[in-house]
């Protein structure tokens, strides 16, 4: 049960623990015990709301910053990727394979303040060897959603 | 002028509630809980594969029985799912949906004067079908007390001397039923002591949440060589626009229903086909994904419905609940037209189904939670202002 019930609120954390356990053919406790455990473990990092802040009056630049960096002797990727990550402008990090060694997601309200982040806070880093700014023109889809996509149910209403 | 229409066709029924489907039509405010299709889109690195065969220009007939390629892969998963051995080339039909595959296989076993058991509720294309061969139906009314499975004593007492076909639709649309291995054995027994050839339509295996996996009854001992396994891409790859299906079978039945195919429909749509090989190689993970998401609407619906006082036996397969309404003194029709009238929501009457549906109504659960939450509020609220 517990990969199903991650699995489902993975895609809707609002669903209540009544439905929760309805949909899962299991006891609320049973599924209220099971939450708390995955909160407490670390399984379940947080909740949080996909928005489309395109919508909205509020000014955002978001931004992937590839970065290359150079590991020493005791200061590996781990010891890095913190010194980077501590940063609250910076909203994802991931170590990854290929070209570079980072790649890191920074959201800001302006261009010019992400600018001034990657060359003020990043690129001084010491290990750090270069980096390239990429900024989002346009966020199409997100965790598996597409933004701004209304579903129409173009079915039939009844058939047999 | 004379009649242009001949009496056999005059003679069909048309379906039993064209009359609610046209008071729906006529209120476009409605909401509905009244498909027979899932709701997902079709996958789509399987639309893409269809896209793909269009741009490469394959706009071409396929040969009639299908693609090879395709009969393959459906030989392969029939070995994969079930351990059966169904030679492509041979044993396998591709068809325009599950439906032509019924047509083509009554059409190919079923003279005039044989009886084709048919237990209902069940899909509505059965008893229309074995009428148009001059078949006489013999309908068996399934049990909600055996949870609508079809027991071997209604299996006896419906054979006679002219029975030569039995059509098992499980899992059942509308009911939700299944039949498991055990239920299976029993009618598998009779089939082989009586003689009979089956027809089973299992367009909706996929959709099986016992825990277990759907058994054909083609796995039984006997019953590979007296059964036509019909299925399709339709409910479980979510393509029933694409109109596809197939028939595996024994060599004889299967290439019959070739030639008839071959009359009537030349071949299944190319595009579709080169979609469906797609579906076959690369779909299970799709299909585990939608079957979990079903189930867990399944448990919803059936859970609330109890709650509100509709009984509802526990079904395991398709996307249908079938609740009774027996208790409340009024027939399906006037259930769901009042619904429909007072609360602007859709059933589909159990007596769409066949006779013995009356009492109770097939509600789908092809609807997103949110959809479904909306709709048994209204159910919800019509229930009370009855009493």
């Amino acid at each position: 049960m517990k990969e199903e019930l991650l699995r489902l609120i993975e895609n809707n954390s609002r669903i209540d623990l009544k439905d929760l356990a309805t949909c899962l053919g299991a006891e609320e406790a049973a599924v209220a015990n099971m939450l708390q455990e995955l909160e407490q473990d670390g399984t379940i990092s947080g909740y949080y709301t996909l928005i489309n802040w395109d919508n909205t009056d509020e000014e955002k630049v978001d931004a992937l910053i590839e970065i290359n960096v150079n590991t020493q002797r005791e200061v590996g990727f781990d010891t890095i990727a913190e010194r980077i990550y501590k940063f609250d402008e910076v909203k994802s990090c991931y170590l990854i394979s290929g070209a570079y060694d980072f790649l890191v997601m920074l959201e800001g309200k302006t261009m010019r303040e992400i600018a001034n982040f990657v060359s003020s806070k990043l690129s001084p880093i010491e290990y750090v060897t270069g980096t390239a700014t990429h900024f989002i023109m346009k966020r199409y889809k997100d965790y598996g959603t597409v933004l701004g996509a209304k579903k129409i149910d173009e079915r039939e209403r009844i058939t047999l | 002028m004379r009649d242009p229409i001949s009496k056999v066709t005059r003679d069909l029924h048309p379906s039993g509630i064209r009359k609610f489907f046209d008071i729906v039509a006529e209120m476009p405010e409605a909401i509905s809980l009244g498909v027979g299709e899932p709701d997902f889109d079709t996958p789509w690195h399987i639309r893409e594969a269809g896209i793909y065969s269009l741009e490469k220009g394959r706009t071409f007939y396929t040969s009639n029985s299908g693609l090879l390629e395709l009969r393959q892969e459906i030989a392969n998963y029939y070995k994969r799912k079930h351990g059966l051995d169904y030679n492509g080339k041979t044993e396998v039909l591709i068809t325009v949906g599950g439906s032509e595959a019924i047509d083509m296989a009554l059409r190919a076993m079923a003279d005039p004067g044989d009886e084709v058991i048919i237990p209902e509720p069940c899909y509505v294309s059965y008893v229309p079908c074995a009428k148009l061969t001059g078949a006489v139906p013999v309908t068996i009314p399934l049990q909600e007390k055996n949870e609508f499975r079809l027991t071997p004593e209604e299996l006896l007492d419906a054979i006679t001397e002219k029975t030569k076909v039995l059509i098992l639709a499980f899992p059942n649309n509308p009911t939700g039923a299944v039949m498991e291995r055990e239920d299976l054995e029993k009618i598998a027994k009779i089939c082989v002591e009586r003689d009979i050839i089956v027809i089973s339509d299992e367009i909706y295996g996929e959709l099986t949440y016992t825990g277990n996996p759907h058994v054909t009854i083609a796995e039984l001992p006997g019953m590979q060589e007296r059964t036509v396994v019909i299925n399709g891409f339709s409910k479980a790859y979510a393509m029933t626009g694409w109109r596809l299906g197939y028939a595996v079978g024994p060599e004889e039945i299967i290439q019959q229903m070739t030639k008839l195919h071959q009359y009537a429909i030349m071949c299944a749509p190319t595009t579709s086909q080169y979609a469906a090989v797609e579906a076959l190689r690369n779909g299970d993970a799709d299909v585990a994904k939608m079957r979990e998401s079903y189930n867990q609407r399944r448990r919803y619906l059936v859970k609330t419905l109890r709650d509100m006082g509709l009984p509802c036996f526990e079904p395991y397969g398709a996307f249908y609940v079938f609740p009774s309404i027996q208790h409340l003194n009024m027939t399906s029709d006037e259930f769901a037209t009042r619904l429909l009238e007072s609360k602007k929501l859709a059933v589909v009457p159990g007596t769409a189904f066949g006779d013995c549906g009356e009492g109770f109504l097939r509600i789908s659960y092809a609807y997103s939670m949110s959809e479904l939450k909306e709709a048994l509020g209204r159910i919800q609220e019509f229930l009370l202002e009855l009493n």
